[in-house]
């Protein structure tokens, strides 16, 4: 099954300085949110996996959105997040099934390396209800300057029998990381963890 | 210190393939560009703001440089505008009015001319505030199909001594359009209303 798209956003955050400090080069965070139809809106169905290949299909599609925003090579690519709002006709399970089985590994082709876990989110609500994607080094979960999130809100959307599904990619950190823990120079890369 | 200081920017585009109706050849792509600056007569009365007017001049060709290229299209391509302010708690209103004449001369000078007034809505509020910017079309107010809106807003933004500025365009009428009114066929091009 392929995703009925209501419409596509892109947003890009590019932050020059806090609390008077530069903050050089910019970070930068982007998010590509799909608007899609819920094919399952107001039924139970047992079998989610037209759901799960519309996550597979949605992972390559944002991923290279935000690429794209950034105008950067997927290599590139530093943390990522991602997120589904169901709106009031679906349930949970059904962001589950996009988000879950099928769709990293279409996302960490785009990105390339991607060994940790892709953090994620998911819940239920209306147009304009807004979600914290949460974000973490896609080489090694404990990078601790990488921690992050990015708040996405689409005014009209999800409408009840919708689908909001988020990915988000960024070239960067916090914007003054300073917390210590793991740095991104030590990175082994190979549990997706360290 | 400059009167103009950045502390970051984001865009965000939308691309609308439909709206429940029959989707249009070509989908609508809607985008913002915000900024966030730090407000330079916060906490006081200041009498004279018109210096801060002047310095905002390059800030909104900016905006309207990086709006276009966000929305991946011609200048030529954009058929609608809008623009607006978002004022953080230790500024007032008038601050945001300041934008009415930087923010205008950014579009015109990015799109080569254009004859319509620019729609604009602003307000004070606190982080996370939304505004919804109003668009119209560029050359002729009454066009009824090119009226429309988009909300903004930044969870981190605009703090007390902030301002946000906005710039919204579209690159043709809401997707549906099918409220009567002036056509674009039939603008004139000469008053910016008709």
């Amino acid at each position: 099954m392929k995703a009925k798209i209501r419409k596509l956003i892109v947003s890009v955050e590019e932050t020059r300085q806090d609390m008077g400090k530069a903050v050089e080069p910019p970070t930068r965070k982007a998010a590509a949110v799909a608007v899609i139809e819920n094919p399952f809106a107001g039924q139970y169905v047992q079998d989610l996996k037209p759901l799960m290949d519309i996550g597979e299909e949605l992972g390559e599609l944002l991923t290279r959105r935000c690429v794209a925003a950034l105008d950067i090579e997927g290599g590139k690519a530093e943390s990522y997040g991602k997120a589904a709002i169901v709106g009031e006709k679906g349930e949970l399970e059904h962001a589950a099934a996009i988000l879950h089985p099928q769709m990293g590994k279409p996302v960490r082709a785009v990105l390339s390396k991607g060994a940790a876990l892709i953090p994620s989110a998911k819940k239920m609500g209306g147009p304009g209800t807004p979600i914290d994607v949460p974000l973490g080094h896609k080489d090694a979960a404990f990078v601790r300057s990488h921690f992050d999130a990015v708040e996405v809100r689409v005014a009209d959307a999800p409408r009840a029998g919708e689908i909001l599904v988020a990915i988000a990619v960024t070239d960067s950190g916090r914007p003054l990381p300073r917390v210590g823990g793991l740095q991104k120079h030590e990175i082994k890369g190979e549990d997706g963890l360290r | 210190m400059p009167l103009v200081e950045v502390r970051k920017f984001a865009t965000v585009v939308e691309e609308v393939f439909h709206e429940g109706g029959p989707p249009p050849a070509r989908p609508l792509k809607q985008g913002a560009c915000l900024a966030v600056i730090r407000n330079p007569y916060a906490g006081r009365y200041v009498p004279d703001i018109l210096p801060l007017m002047k310095e905002l001049e390059p800030l909104g060709l900016e905006m309207a440089r990086r709006l276009i290229a966000a929305l991946g299209v011609a200048p030529k391509e954009i058929e609608a505008y809008g623009k607006g302010a978002i004022v953080g708690g230790a500024g007032e209103l008038e601050h945001g009015a300041l934008w009415h004449a930087p923010g205008g001369y950014g579009m015109r000078e990015a799109l080569g001319g254009t004859k319509a007034i620019v729609p604009s809505s602003k307000k004070v509020g606190g982080v996370g505030a939304r505004l919804d910017v109003p668009l119209a079309h560029i050359n002729a107010a009454y066009v009824r199909s090119h009226f429309g809106a988009m909300e903004v807003g930044l969870p981190d933004a605009p703090k007390a001594d902030e301002i946000v500025y906005i710039l919204t365009m579209a690159t043709g009428p809401r997707v549906h359009a099918r409220a009567g009114g002036l056509q674009p066929s039939e603008i004139k091009g000469e008053d910016g209303l008709r």
